[in-house]
């Protein structure tokens, strides 16, 4: 495939991925009537839909509780799969295959299936309607583990970890030396998808947050559902609102972050 | 001493490492699934007191029940249409914004990323609005092309087509991500040689760039048959979130295996037994579906 055929497919994907953006925009922007009509160019209404948004749920708190529990669970989840990734990709002991096994078996478990006996014990734990019923369940995933373990088990060269060993190095010596920095552009691409994870969560914050105040993003959305004539106009205003504050920090930081996947230092 | 604490340091060390997942997992993974076991055993609703146990009662019932069959015929319907079409793009897409002539790689990834960066629930409004039988923008370009609307929601093929559409644009890019991030370590050279060969992109991704990250791609494949099979919140909200949203549809022609699981779990007299005996079919079938992953693509290896 020449460059100009290349260049041309991932322009056309580029299309497809923006469009439906661009289209809630258009939707956002427009008087809730005025969708009668295929619209395909925004509208002078957008304001005035942001103004209906907070006036009818506290959008503000939703943001700043979408926030924190998303950076601590995303700096939580990277660190522990990172350590557990080393240790099953590297390190010989007891148990290792069937352990690991048993994380992939993890996977398999359907998570939203749980639901009922993990809301009673979370009842039990008195955290129902707190931020710790959202956090502290997500604090590490199978997933992670096992996206660390396939990276760290292509990309860490076995030598480079011996050669330290020579010099002495311990295990966690090993670990904030050689595996850190190799495991780098993972851990990057794994805390985005866990930042993205964690913000977009809806079911479980649905289910255990009950008070307005302690709401996330996507709750707050989805009771912008809820009337009983469907105004689409106010639902995609608050998914343009809800997705803006991602669009920007990942748009700054996208140098550092995805930038880092292309320099990782991980030639085999 | 030195020698002790290495010792005390290889042979402990790893554990502490993994202990973290381990713990959460068994607290709040763990517990759970083997709580909804229990309960599956029980004519168990929410709205009595007592429980009696009828042993495998909810799961016979279960297996006779046509709405469940066609649930799960639903499922593995769009499961196929929406990964296949999802990982074979994603695959593509990777290798090429990993062509080494390609300008801006950083930008390309973000663009990759960028559906992912909406939630469901924004993702299904835009797309219910997009496949609307009177006023949706696709059936509008379908006229305009003098071809006929067509009512997504209302056919069992179309309306399945519809929601792996909204999986397909949701997932593409995130799994061309982890894709392409395993292709970082795949050596440069072994692209510069081929191409000096007059190795073609195409023959490129399949003799060096696939074979290199085979691992990954495993992975892949396995997690999106999971989620898959769990899909919940596109059916339910592309049927409008109501009662249409729960059966998947008037005639249950989208009606997903979770979907099937919430109608009794939380619709029908909070039948949390039935509930739970679903649940636990469903991991079975997951399971199922992941061991058959894993045999087939073994074989594959066994074949090359």
């Amino acid at each position: 495939m020449n460059r100009r055929l290349t260049y041309l497919t991932l322009l056309g994907s580029l299309f497809f991925a923006v469009f439906p953006f661009y289209f809630s925009f258009v939707v956002a922007s427009h008087d809730n009537s005025a969708l009668a009509q295929v619209k395909l160019l925004p509208g002078p209404n957008f304001l005035e839909n942001v103004r209906r948004v907070f006036a009818t749920v506290p959008f503000d708190l939703a943001l700043a509780n979408s926030a924190l529990v998303a950076s601590v669970n995303t700096c939580s989840v990277v660190l522990f799969s990172t350590l557990a990734g080393f240790a099953f990709a590297k390190l010989r002991f007891r148990g290792r295959t069937p352990l690991l096994l048993s994380v992939i078996a993890t996977m398999m478990v359907p998570t939203q299936l749980g639901i009922i006996p993990l809301f009673i014990l979370i009842t039990r734990f008195e955290w129902h309607d707190t931020l710790a019923a959202v956090i502290v369940p997500a604090l590490v995933n199978a997933f992670g583990v096992f996206f660390m373990t396939q990276y760290l088990s292509e990309a860490l060269p076995t030598e480079l970890l011996e050669a330290g060993r020579m010099d002495g190095c311990a295990n966690h010596r090993l670990f904030w030396h050689v595996v850190l920095p190799a495991a780098r552009p993972a851990m990057a691409v794994l805390g985005m998808l866990t930042f993205l994870g964690t913000w977009n969560d809806y079911l479980w914050p649905l289910v255990v947050l009950a008070s307005p105040e302690n709401q996330t993003v996507q709750v707050g959305l989805s009771q912008l559902r809820a009337g009983y004539v469907q105004d689409y106009s106010l639902a995609l205003t608050g998914t343009v609102l809800a997705t803006l504050p991602l669009i920007v920090v990942f748009g700054a930081l996208s140098k550092q972050l995805i930038g880092g996947i292309m320099q990782g230092a991980v030639k085999g | 001493m030195r020698t002790w604490l290495y010792k005390v340091d290889t042979r402990v060390s790893p554990y502490l490492y993994i202990a973290p997942f381990f713990v959460l997992f068994g607290v709040f993974g763990l517990f759970p699934l083997g709580y909804t076991a229990y309960v599956s055993l029980f004519d168990w609703s929410l709205l009595r007191d007592e429980h009696s146990y009828v042993g495998f009662q909810n799961y016979a019932e279960l297996f006779k029940d046509p709405y469940f069959w066609n649930a799960l015929g639903n499922t593995v319907s769009i499961l196929i249409l929406s990964t296949v079409p999802q990982l074979v793009l994603a695959l593509v897409l990777a290798h090429l914004v990993n062509r080494p002539f390609i300008r801006g790689a950083a930008a390309w990834r973000l663009g990759l990323l960028l559906p992912n960066l909406t939630s469901v629930v924004a993702v299904v409004v835009i797309f219910s609005q997009l496949f609307g039988r009177d006023f949706g923008l696709i059936n509008a370009g379908l006229e305009a092309l003098g071809l006929g609307r067509i009512a997504w929601q209302e056919g069992t093929a179309s309306s399945h087509v519809a929601i792996s559409v909204m999986i397909i644009w949701r997932w593409t890019g995130y799994n061309a991500l982890i894709f392409l991030a395993a292709m970082q370590a795949v050596p440069k050279e072994l692209y510069e040689s081929a191409t000096l060969d007059g190795a073609t992109s195409g023959q490129q991704l399949r003799s060096i760039t696939i074979p290199a990250i085979r691992p990954t791609i495993i992975f892949v494949v396995i997690v999106s048959t999971i989620y898959g099979l769990q899909i919940f919140a596109e059916p339910q909200l592309f049927g409008g979130g109501g009662p249409n949203g729960i059966t998947g549809g008037s005639d249950r022609q989208f009606q997903t295996l979770t979907l099937y699981l919430y109608e009794h779990g939380f619709n029908k007299g909070f039948d949390f037994g039935y509930a739970s005996a679903t649940a636990w079919v469903m991991f079975g079938v997951i399971v199922l579906f992941a061991i058959g992953n894993f045999v087939l693509s073994k074989r594959i290896r066994g074949v090359k």
